[in-house]
C-alpha cells in the first residue's frame, strides 16, 4: 500500500487509487497528492484496496489501469455494498493529463 | 445537425517556459466543466516545445495518443524500446493500453517544435501497448481529404483502438468538398491548422474549432489557402 493512513485533522477529499503498474501507480499517487485539498494512497492489489477501503474514511476510488475485469466487477460491487455512498471513477491516460478534471468532474457531482 | 464553436482565443493556454501549451480541452491545470471532451475526443494540445527541451520519462496507460508535428523534429523514445524521429508531414501513435513510459524531445538545437498533442478513449481497456509512424505524402491532401488515422490496420494511414477516422486537408483558396460521416453516431471535430474555412455556414479562422454532430454530412470550403484537420470519433462510446 502506498503512502499512510490520513493523520491531517482537517478532512481532505481521500481518494484511494488502485492500479497494478507500480509505476504508473506511484506517479498517479503522487500528482493527486500534490493538490493541498486531496489526500491519495495507492493499493496494487485488490486485497489492498479492501482492507484499505474497509479501515480508512475513503471518499472515492479511483480505478487506474490494468485491472481485470472480474477484479473490478467484484470491487465495486464490494465498495457499493460497504459504502453506497462512495464515488467510485475511471482514471484515463496514467499520468498528469486528465486527473485534475477527473476528479473535479467528480466532485462537482457531489455538489450537484 | 448540431455544433459547438471553439474559437481559437478560448482554449486554455499554459506557460512552463519551455513549453507552451493551448488545450481545446480540459488538461492538466486547466479545467472547464463544459470542455471536458467531444464524444471519445478528450486532448487536443497545440504544443510548442523550445529548442533541445522536451517531455521527459513518463506514464500513461489506456489511451490511444495521437501526435501530428507541425514544425520542426520531434524525437521519441519508449519502454517499447523504439528510439525515432517524427517530423512535419509525419504521424504518430501509441496505444498506451497496460501501461508504457515514454518521451518526447525537440530533435534540433536551433529551433522550435510545433506539434498537435491527441488522445482519444479507446475501446477497450488493458491493451497491449503498441506504436507506430507513417510519413504522409503532402500532394494526396492538397484540395483533397487524405485519411491518416482510422480504426482498421488495412486501411490507409495509422490505425487505433476506437472507431475514429482523421482527415488532413491543405486546400486552396476556394476549393470546396463534402465530408459524409463513416460511424454511426459520429461526429467530427474540424481544427483548422491554418487560413480560413467554413463549414456550412459557420466561418472558422486559425487554430478555431468545431465540432459537428447528429449530421450525415457537412459542406467545408476554404476562404482562403487553409490547411485543417477532421478527427471522426464516437459520440457515445464505452471502454
Amino acid at each position: 500500500l502506498q503512502n499512510k493512513p490520513l493523520k491531517n485533522a482537517m478532512k481532505k477529499v481521500e481518494i484511494l487509487v488502485i492500479g497494478r503498474h507500480p509505476e504508473i501507480l506511484s506517479t498517479v499517487v503522487r500528482l493527486i497528492n500534490n493538490n493541498p485539498d486531496w489526500y491519495a494512497s495507492g493499493a496494487q492489489t485488490d486485497e489492498e484496496a479492501l482492507q484499505y477501503f474497509i479501515n480508512q474514511s475513503v471518499d472515492m476510488v479511483m480505478f487506474g489501469g490494468g485491472i481485470e475485469p472480474d477484479s473490478e466487477d467484484g470491487l465495486r460491487k464490494r465498495f457499493k455494498e460497504l459504502k453506497p455512498e462512495i464515488t467510485i471513477i475511471q482514471h484515463y491516460g496514467g499520468g498528469s493529463g486528465l486527473l485534475s478534471a477527473e476528479i473535479q468532474q467528480a466532485l462537482a457531482g457531489w455538489n450537484s | 445537425m448540431k455544433t459547438v464553436l471553439h474559437k481559437a482565443d478560448t482554449r486554455g493556454y499554459a506557460k512552463h517556459g519551455w513549453l507552451q501549451s493551448y488545450h481545446t480541452f480540459s488538461f492538466a491545470n486547466y479545467y472547464n466543466q463544459d470542455r471536458v471532451h467531444f464524444g471519445a475526443l478528450r486532448v487536443l494540445n497545440d504544443d510548442t516545445v523550445e529548442a533541445g527541451q522536451g517531455f521527459g520519462k513518463h506514464p500513461h496507460d489506456n489511451m490511444e495518443i495521437i501526435s501530428i508535428p507541425l514544425e520542426g523534429d520531434l524525437e521519441h523514445q519508449d519502454s517499447m524500446g523504439n528510439t525515432t524521429v517524427i517530423k512535419n508531414g509525419d504521424i504518430q501513435v501509441m496505444s498506451a493500453g497496460t501501461g508504457v513510459y515514454h518521451s518526447e524531445y525537440n530533435k534540433n538545437r536551433d529551433q522550435r517544435v510545433k506539434f498537435l498533442q491527441i488522445w482519444v478513449f479507446p475501446n477497450k481497456k488493458n491493451v497491449e501497448p503498441r506504436y507506430d509512424q507513417i510519413t504522409l505524402k503532402a500532394e494526396d491532401r492538397h484540395n483533397k481529404l487524405q485519411q491518416v488515422l482510422s480504426p482498421d490496420r488495412n486501411d490507409e494511414g495509422v490505425w487505433i483502438h476506437q472507431d475514429a477516422w482523421f482527415h488532413l486537408g491543405q486546400f486552396d483558396n476556394g476549393v470546396s468538398t463534402e465530408y459524409k460521416l463513416k460511424g454511426k453516431n459520429s461526429g467530427v471535430y474540424a481544427f483548422i491548422l491554418k487560413g480560413d474555412v467554413t463549414i456550412n455556414d459557420q466561418k472558422l479562422n486559425t487554430r478555431d474549432g468545431l465540432g459537428i454532430w447528429d449530421a450525415d454530412k457537412f459542406t467545408i470550403t476554404a476562404d482562403s489557402d487553409a490547411e485543417f484537420l477532421l478527427m471522426e470519433v464516437p459520440m457515445e462510446f464505452s471502454v
